[in-house]
């Protein structure tokens, strides 16, 4: 898994590489948690995720939750058909925001 | 750091930071940086906890449980740092080696938990298995943290339920059901809508406990097809759900998919009852394999001979020693996950007689299992149903322990509902017994209407359609000689075996079909429908219908079209019911019925008689506590038409056609506002093998 991590006025990009799963989903946590205090809105780039776990669903549960109690929100950006499939039968994805690209996002 | 003291590890075990676990809850709890893992048995001289990573066959570790770390009969231990979805675990335990005892201990086996809540090694359906792998149904670690935002079970008195039965995969597995994920817990969430248009407010879903699909599997030399345990009664893990039911199964996100759909019917008003199979586990006799039970402490959990053999009350080959405590306590605690966990509404127990059996497999008089589920506090608000009899000889219908809660399959009602249908001698007064919800069985003991699950088909035997076209099972292909399956079907072909080209064989079978199901929605107690009868669903003939994942159980969505006057007869005479308390009361006090032939107030049920006329008595609904029409059905199940006469509808109404099972769509069934008033009030002429519905305004 690769993270990247940029802040912009009003919302941070993350963008997200390869595959979280059990092993990598603590590190993303752990690289994202901190953005928490400081932003109310987070994107997350996923379009080159190329594959998601029960573990990597319930990272983006929690910073849902913590953003949500906060009045911010998570966006979902470039979801592959497969997770996004996985996640609606799930019942995950209808706690997020999603776009298919950065520049449909609005904030 | 954390602020708690008590999840540091104090050992190191097999490279693994451990400390001495809690022995509740059982099974395996993911604790602050670890999981617990607590397993009991009473014989077992020592244990280890064996891990694996995620398919692999030859262990991670194994981590002895120190003395130190058993409490009574339990082993318990925390190992820290475990990834929870890469992990599967399972148990080798040492012990005595003496059958005749009922003690089977053999270290070379690796024993699945029996508290897991998800296993792997059937991940996904149909995958044929590596059978050279030692350890076949691998436990693994689940995170019961799902958001049901705010979900209510619909709680639906039972007086007002029906029931549909259906099988996950055969439901939408067939192209013609036109889902995303065929045969899954998430291509039944797209038929949600049917549900609701049909109207039912209850499914109840054969077996999804993890069983093994391959279990006895085997290629039928003659057609070469590759027979299943495609239902699953027999189970391999009682906590969890059937990961090949789910198109995230793969995934190991099963338990979220299925607790989608449990929340989807919940927000549709439906309920979800589970069919449950606590009479038997799939480790068979002492020939079978060894899966968890058999090799934790098979002494203890099943029902033995002196000699140490398994009685088979289960036609199985082991019986689940249910009313042993420690049973006991693991069948309360499964249900009581489920509940809570799963959000089910209740549960139907498969053979549940065996459950009222002691350790000797005498039936108990006060069966502690029975008692303490029918006033668990968790299960409280579920629907429990027993399979009244077991394949021991014990039949209990009408007699099951019920402590005021348990409702019953009504096999009575199947079976002379059947034959009045065919039109034998001498059940006229059986039927109107049956339509008066069985006071025969349940007013003695006080257990009111609602104690019977009326249904004249289900799962087991004939579907309905199969009931009208077929004399006699057509079991061929289930590679036995035709000698499996019940031989007791009181089914009749109307004249024709089989698919017929015959128009009146075909519409005599419709009608009939039509009179069944005009039985059983006005009928008291609660009607059960098995899926697929409503579109007329054939089975050829087969009517045990168990091991095929083929067309032959999946439903066929044509019949829809094909079928279309079945569909509307159907939700129509559904709505009917519902809309009208007067069919569905609590007790049977509630409800006030009088029986009529053709001659009013006159109703013959000698032995000559095929007739039988009901008036329901709109001003007594529900004890007179709720307004309601009149309504009155005649049921001619004669060869002839005969006139019937008709008592008089109450003053200021006229008696309006709602359905005449005798007449061609659309004017077999009317919709409400829509009936016709009967242009004589007095009598009428009832077709041959008719019903005819009428209600008063």
């Amino acid at each position: 898994m690769k993270i990247a991590i940029t802040k912009n006025t009003g919302y941070a990009l993350v963008t997200i590489e390869e595959a979280i799963d059990g092993k990598t989903a603590p590190e993303a946590q752990a690289a994202i948690g901190p953005l928490l205090t400081e932003f109310s809105v987070l994107v997350l780039d996923l379009t080159k995720v190329t594959y998601m776990s029960s573990a990597g669903l319930r990272v983006l549960l929690l910073l849902h939750r913590n953003l949500v109690a906060k009045g911010g929100k998570v966006i979902l950006v470039g979801l592959s058909e497969n997770i996004a499939e996985t996640m609606r039968v799930t019942g995950f994805l209808q706690f997020f925001e999603t776009c298919n690209t950065l520049a449909e996002i609005k904030l | 750091m954390d602020a708690r003291i008590d999840f540091y590890p104090t050992h190191e075990i097999a490279g693994y930071q451990v400390r001495a676990g809690r022995p509740l809850p059982f099974g395996a709890t993911l604790v602050p940086g670890g999981v617990n893992f607590s397993i009991f048995s009473n014989h077992a001289t020592s244990c280890s906890l064996v891990l694996f990573e995620k398919g692999a066959r030859t262990p991670l570790a194994e981590l002895p449980f120190p003395l130190e770390f058993c409490i009574g009969d339990m082993f318990c231990m925390i190992v820290f740092g475990l990834d929870y979805e890469t992990i599967e675990y399972g148990y080798r335990m040492n012990g005595p080696w003496d059958p005749a005892r009922g003690l089977r201990f053999d270290e070379t086996k690796i024993l699945s938990d029996p508290y897991a809540r998800m296993l792997g090694g059937r991940a996904i359906w149909g995958v044929e298995p590596d059978w050279t792998d030692p350890y076949q149904h691998r436990a693994r670690l689940a995170f019961d943290d799902f958001d049901w935002q705010g979900d209510i079970p619909p709680q639906i008195p039972l007086a007002d339920l029906l029931v549909y039965e259906l099988h996950v995969r055969s439901f939408t597995k067939d192209k013609s059901a036109q889902v995303k994920h065929p045969g899954t817990y998430a291509g039944l969430v797209e038929k949600i809508p049917y549900l609701k248009d049909l109207g039912v407010n209850c499914v109840e879903l054969m077996p999804i406990y993890e069983f093994d699909e391959f279990e006895n599997s085997r290629v039928d030399s003659a057609t070469g097809e590759r027979l299943m345990n495609y239902w699953g009664y027999s189970t391999v893990g009682f906590f969890a759900p059937k990961a090949g039911y789910a198109a995230t199964g793969q995934f190991g996100m099963h338990m979220d998919e299925l607790k989608t759909l449990i929340k989807e019917l919940h927000r549709a008003g439906i309920e979800v009852m589970l069919d449950v199979v606590f009479n038997h586990t799939a480790e068979g006799n002492e020939n079978g394999p060894y899966i968890s039970f058999r090799g934790i402490d098979n002494q203890t959990y099943y029902i033995l001979t002196p000699e140490g053999y398994y009685y088979n009350f289960s036609g199985c080959g082991n019986t689940l020693n249910c009313n042993n405590p420690v049973v006991r306590a693991f069948v309360l605690d499964c249900l009581r996950y489920w509940a809570a966990e799963f959000h089910i509404d209740g549960f139907r127990f498969d053979l549940a007689s065996i459950l009222g059996r002691d350790a000797n497999g005498a039936p108990l008089a006060n069966p502690p299992l029975l008692e303490s589920l029918a006033f668990d506090p968790i299960l409280s608000k579920c629907k429990l149903v027993a399979e009244a009899w077991d394949a021991g000889g014990l039949y209990q219908v009408g007699s099951f322990p019920a402590y005021g809660r348990w409702a019953e399959w009504n096999g009575k009602y199947r079976d002379d509902m059947r034959q009045f249908l065919k039109g034998d001698l001498g059940y006229a007064g059986a039927a109107a017994t049956r339509i008066q919800g069985s006071p025969d069985l349940y007013q003695w003991n006080g257990r009111g209407p609602t104690a019977s699950i009326n249904f004249i088909t289900c799962h087991d035997g004939f579907t309905l359609y199969d009931l009208v076209a077929y004399n006699g099972k057509h079991n061929e292909a289930n590679g036995e000689n035709n000698n499996d399956g019940g031989n007791d079907n009181h089914s009749w072909n109307c004249g024709w075996e089989g698919a017929s080209t015959d128009p009146a064989v075909n519409t005599l079978r419709r009608q009939q079909m039509k009179n069944a199901v005009s039985f059983l929605l006005l009928s008291f107690g609660v009607p059960m429908i098995l899926a697929g009868d409503e579109i007329a669903r054939t089975q050829y003939g087969n009517n045990n219908n168990y091991c095929h994942d083929t067309a032959l159980s999946w439903i066929d969505w044509t019949g829809l079209t094909q079928n279309a006057d079945m569909y509307r007869f159907f939700k129509n005479l559904i709505a009917f019911r519902q809309a009208h308390p007067v069919l569905r009361p609590k007790s049977f006090q509630d409800g006030l019925v009088s029986f009529h032939g053709t001659r009013a107030w006159w109703a013959d049920f000698s032995d000559t008689s095929r007739v039988v006329a009901v008036m329901f008595d709109g001003s007594q609904a529900r004890g007179g506590l709720v307004a309601d029409n009149t309504l009155y059905a005649a049921f001619n199940m004669y060869w002839e038409t005969l006139p019937f006469q008709l008592p008089a509808a109450p003053a200021g109404t006229l008696w309006h056609v709602v359905a005449n099972t005798g007449m061609e769509t659309p004017n077999d069934i009317f919709t409400p506002g829509q009936e016709p008033p009967l242009d004589d009030q007095s009598g009428i002429l009832v077709g041959a093998r008719s019903s005819l519905i009428l209600i008063a305004k």
